[in-house]
């Protein structure tokens, strides 16, 4: 049924990803998960394994490969124990805004820490009083000079922690409309007024070093603006879909993941002598969340081949992003019905999953503004 | 008959006054975090007579309805979800003794209950899922004037923290029928044998420490038998009567709390220049919620006023607290979602009152469960 076409290169390369989470990621994931954060030396030892940044060009030191790698890393880390090691939102939400609006002089600079993972990146859009609004953002940026002085806070920032470089949307206070005054810029770690605000405190996700970052007259040299100035929005609508296919992939994958271990509970746990399973209500139960994987899975497999075919699937693309983050948030509320109490202690490892899936529907652009997109691509 | 009485309306307000006065956010992180018990607002909540309330006087008691007590946890529950469920169930299972105890056995224990001196616990369950009351394994013998217990009970509510655990065992090991071979045996947690291993962390409502009990050759005197020999299992389905409700009423104001919230922080924050309380789909959301809980409540109440008329109504309890577990969920889901990025952080709360939501839907048997008796009640005997 699959329309994706992966070789048998893909394949080993899913293999050696495989071993490598069994043996480096899984057993390391409790302590990540309890001390909120992953050490940078794990990211590095990704990076070594060339599991780290795939797309990018090999004359910026990457193995150039095909968005299917990418497909592949989102999916596998999925099933690792962790979400801090957030290598997806490295390689193929953060680095492609490098790779694409880079001068040559910065893509040298940056893309081959960011293949070998001593560079972590981060991407700072998000301020307290602009989340879905981006373009409400006030951090400013101000040229003097060779340099762009920014100024402003960032919140809920994926990575915040670790970054050694972050992209930061600021505008130009000169600029009247909002639109036009956007600009992306490098900001790397060490440059003085970038300071770490908190590490917070979240619901799920706790290996993720999720942080609020502050620029306080923070002065950066003029080349290290991506793209053209003011043409912020117009690369973030453009690499924003990306990011929530990326999103997307990872929701199919865990639901998919999800159903297995239940499938396999309700198999082997009796309820008045008989397995879960032999209830007719459990088999339908599966059966209904099997179906509605299935349905996510093939719209997703659809529009990872435009995607990698470029063709305009705006709207496919929100609607796998919203879809697949609602699906997997009621099929693993569901799921737990099944795993009973059992399912609600924390050692069983589901309610890691309940916890972590909740954030799916907000971030990466809510349900909200998903349906919001769709609705203009429909004309309305 | 849809508004409270005038004494009604004093209890809801009590409560409400009383948990505004006492509770605490950063205290309630704080327990949650160390899955601690919130020992001095429960000892205060006795005092002021919340503990027990349906017992009658002579034991301590409010001599008041399982109706009030119905009010009074959603108030607590409506300021905060985990304290007022954690003071909910400080007398967990002590219904049982209420109902089927000796005068004895009352006099003993629930006047200590309702003071808030001890907390109580049911040693129920069996199994890994929980909420299965009918395969029991652990057996109660008779030997020289006591009962000998030996097996092992999950999912213990206020295990290794309770003083006196009300446990179903078998009591008849020649009958196959539930109907005539299970009892309720009270068992003192200091009781020789008798062990407790808690759990440790939860999705949620990590005030409240469940256990597993395993019971060795743990001998107790006859009369600590609650009610009749053999008769374990319909008082079992009595007192789960009571549970549901009360657990549907936990929902109830834990959905509140979710909604109380909800509704300020749309009516503060900003996006597109507009307030969220402003888009009309926000709009449409509250109207949803505001409906399940408005539901929610007249199924409690009706199932709660049956009850003190003594016409308890097994399947209108079960679809009370089936309906308002799912509206704890779903507001609680909406809640987050309308916070946005904030609905994830621990320092908004919303998110603690999401896990401890499911928590109750888990309790007592999830949502097949309760479809299961609902349905046998309403399709009756099939020929």
């Amino acid at each position: 049924m699959g329309i994706l076409n992966y070789t048998e290169e893909h394949e080993r390369f899913r293999q050696r990803l495989i071993d490598h989470i069994e043996k480096e990621i899984k057993p390391n994931a409790a302590k990540w998960e309890k001390d909120k954060i992953v050490p940078k030396e794990d990211w590095r030892k990704m990076g070594e394994k060339g599991f780290l940044s795939t797309a990018v060009a090999k004359e910026y030191g990457g193995p150039g490969l095909d968005f299917l790698y990418s497909v592949i890393v989102s999916e596998e880390m999925i099933t690792s124990g962790q979400t801090g090691l957030a290598a997806g939102l490295h390689s193929d939400i953060i680095v492609p805004y490098i790779e694409a609006f880079g001068t040559e002089a910065i893509k040298k600079k940056f893309l081959p820490g960011c293949v070998s993972g001593d560079i972590i990146t981060a991407v700072a859009m998000t301020e307290p009083a602009a989340g879905s609004d981006v373009a409400s953002i006030e951090t400013t940026a101000v040229e003097e000079g060779d340099e762009v002085i920014i100024n402003g806070s960032k919140t809920f920032i994926s990575n915040g922690i670790n970054c050694d470089l972050v992209i930061v949307a600021a505008k130009d206070p000169g600029v009247e409309s909002k639109h036009n005054a956007l600009s992306l810029y490098l900001v790397e770690d060490g440059t003085p007024g970038f300071t770490r605000g908190r590490h917070l405190e979240k619901m799920g996700m706790y290996a993720q070093d999720t942080a609020e970052l502050f620029f306080s007259d923070c002065r950066i040299p003029k080349e290290n603006m991506l793209g053209e100035k003011g043409g912020g929005f117009i690369m973030l609508m453009q690499k924003l879909q990306q990011e929530r296919l990326v999103s997307a992939i990872s929701n199919v994958k865990a639901a998919e993941f999800l159903l297995e271990k239940a499938v396999e509970f309700c198999k082997t746990n009796e309820v008045d002598g008989k397995p879960l399973s032999k209830q007719q209500a459990v088999k339908f139960t599966l059966a209904e969340l099997a179906t509605e994987t299935k349905l996510n899975r093939a719209l997703l497999d659809q529009v990872i081949k435009g995607h990698m075919e470029g063709e305009n699937i705006i709207a496919e693309t929100m609607m796998i992003k919203y879809s697949s983050s609602e699906m997997a948030n009621q099929l693993v509320d569901r799921l737990m019905d099944l795993f009973g109490e059992y399912g609600a202690l924390e050692s069983n490892h589901i309610a890691e999953h309940f916890r972590d899936l909740r954030i799916t529907t907000i971030f990466a652009g809510t349900t909200e503004i998903m349906k919001t997109i769709i609705a203009q691509a429909m004309g309305l | 008959m849809f508004e409270l009485t005038k004494p009604q309306k004093e209890i809801q307000k009590a409560a409400k006054d009383f948990a505004k006065g006492e509770f605490d956010k950063e205290l309630a992180y704080e327990l949650e975090k160390n899955n601690e018990f919130p020992t001095s607002i429960w000892k205060k909540a006795a005092e002021l007579g919340f503990i027990g309330i349906h017992f009658p006087e002579k034991y301590s008691g409010g001599e008041m309805g399982l109706f009030e007590n119905s009010l009074i946890i959603e108030e607590l529950c409506r300021n905060d979800p985990s304290i007022g469920v954690a003071v909910a169930q400080a007398s967990f299972a002590s219904e049982c003794i209420e109902k089927f105890g000796s005068e004895e056995l009352k006099a003993s224990y629930l006047p200590r209950i309702a003071e808030g001196e001890i907390l109580s616990g049911g040693a129920f369950s069996e199994t890994q899922r929980g909420g299965d009351y009918k395969n029991i394994q652990t057996t109660a013998e008779k030997k020289g004037g006591q009962w000998v217990l030996n097996g092992r009970k999950t999912h213990v509510i206020n295990g290794s923290q309770a003083e006196v655990y009300v446990v179903l065992c078998k009591t008849d090991q020649t009958s196959a029928s539930i109907e005539n071979n299970l009892s309720m045996i009270l068992v003192d947690a200091d009781s020789t044998g008798l062990s407790a291993e808690p759990y440790g962390k939860k999705l949620g409502e990590n005030m409240v420490k469940t256990a597993v009990l395993t019971l060795d050759n743990v001998s107790v005197p006859e009369n600590k038998l609650v009610g009749k020999e053999g008769k374990g299992y319909s008082q079992m389905l009595a007192f789960l009567d009571d549970s549901r409700i009360i657990a549907a009423s936990m929902a109830l104001g834990n959905a509140l709390a979710s909604f109380d919230r909800m509704l300020d922080y749309i009516k503060g924050r900003e996006q597109f220049g507009k307030k969220l309380a402003s888009f009309q789909v926000t709009q449409h959301k509250v109207a949803d919620m505001a409906t399940k809980i408005e539901l929610s409540r007249l199924i409690i109440h009706k199932a709660a006023w049956l009850r003190d008329k003594k016409k308890s109504d097994s399947s209108l309890c079960s679809m009370a607290k089936m309906t308002a577990a799912r509206t704890a969920m779903e507001v609680g889901a909406q809640t987050i979602q309308l916070y946005g990025g904030y609905g994830y952080m621990t320092e908004y709360e919303v998110e603690r009152f999401y896990r401890d939501a499911k928590i109750i839907e888990l309790r007592d048997g999830a949502r097949d469960v309760q479809k299961d008796i609902v349905a046998s009640a309403v399709i009756g005997k099939i020929k």
